[in-house]
């Protein structure tokens, strides 16, 4: 598990690399030579654009550049549960929930119900079974928490 | 921004789609033609894979082709997920207020667990410091006004498991 204590200085970029990593977030516009489209809007080659992002790909700068689905459209379930994890199962449980293939993200958060992850499943009807599997290999309650209702995505990170 | 209330109906995909989200969902080619090399990857035309690609987008099913930064690399350590019980009268037209602040980057309306969890709004908000994210935090308190009797920001001190979400290629 990877904590996210070690505060990590931003690190120095150029105003080039600013400027695509701003403008990438946004995303690609969806034309032939995508890559030239958005090196013209920036004043520069076609070339410098896909250097730097791959530059940023291989640092670790990125995490992926690339098509950014919305999972609730694609059919298939997909909602977030909690659970209420005693400190010292907290190892036990984490490794048997990590282990099933539909637990996609899993995030400690500082608080009674202190285990939250994301279930996606092919099937929507595979939610409440995975639920249960999930309650009865660790013997510890689920909490379901589907979104009702979405009113806003937008994960970026201007620098 | 679009402040989209979730379709319930979600559409199926067609296999040819299906392998576009496949081929892709790794990262999209940093290749002057990209819609090219994925086309190529799966037997179809690159004008073919950009049409497609145009109709997932237009369909919602594609939010945009896009960079995801590491975001702890950009100094941005601490992720909050603030949690507020809202007048279930106020709260569709309040979320879609949260959800156009500038810093919440995911909002939603969840169901309440009670009486463990009296809470049925979720905005994310990220920062650079535990006081950054208590003054947004605060920001959302002041819109949601007297339609909220409580709330709380879970942060995440460790991330258990990231996988992302992936489709499995179909046997």
């Amino acid at each position: 598990m990877s904590v996210m204590e070690t505060p990590e200085k931003p690190p120095a970029l150029s105003d080039t690399e600013r400027a695509i990593l701003n403008r990438l977030q946004d995303g690609l516009p969806l034309v032939p030579h995508p890559y030239a489209a958005v090196a013209e809007e920036l004043g520069i080659g076609e070339d410098t654009l896909l250097t730097h992002l791959q530059a940023m790909l291989d640092s670790g700068l990125l995490t992926r550049f690339g098509p950014m689905f919305h999972a609730g459209e694609m059919g298939g379930g997909l909602t977030l549960a909690a659970m209420a994890v005693p400190e010292d199962e907290f190892e036990t449980v984490t490794e048997q929930v990590n282990s099933f293939p539909e637990v996609a993200h899993n995030y400690r958060r500082e608080h009674d119900l202190n285990m939250w992850f994301v279930l996606a499943t092919e099937e929507e009807e595979a939610i409440p079974r995975v639920i249960q599997d999930i309650e009865s290999l660790t013997g510890h309650p689920v909490y379901n928490m589907p979104k009702e209702e979405e009113f806003h995505v937008n994960l970026r990170f201007y620098v | 921004m679009s402040t989209s209330a979730s379709t319930s109906e979600s559409m199926t995909l067609g296999n040819l789609d299906r392998e576009l989200i496949v081929a892709t969902q790794q990262g999209l080619p940093l290749v002057s033609d990209p819609w090219a090399a994925v086309g190529e990857q799966i037997g179809i035309s690159g004008d073919e894979a950009l049409a497609r690609f145009q109709r997932l987008q237009a369909n919602g099913v594609l939010r945009r082709v896009a960079a995801v930064p590491n975001h702890y690399r950009l100094g941005y350590h601490f992720n909050g997920m603030t949690v507020w019980d809202v007048d279930d009268e106020r709260v569709r037209e309040l979320g879609r207020a949260t959800g156009e602040l500038p810093f919440v980057s995911h909002c939603y309306r969840r169901p309440r667990h009670l009486p463990l969890w009296p809470y049925n709004l979720f905005a994310m908000v990220h920062g650079t410091s535990r006081d950054e994210v208590e003054s947004k935090a605060e920001r959302i308190h002041e819109l949601l006004g007297d339609a909220c009797r409580g709330h709380q920001i879970l942060y995440s001190s460790a991330i258990l498991k990231k996988t992302g979400l992936r489709l499995q290629r179909k046997r």
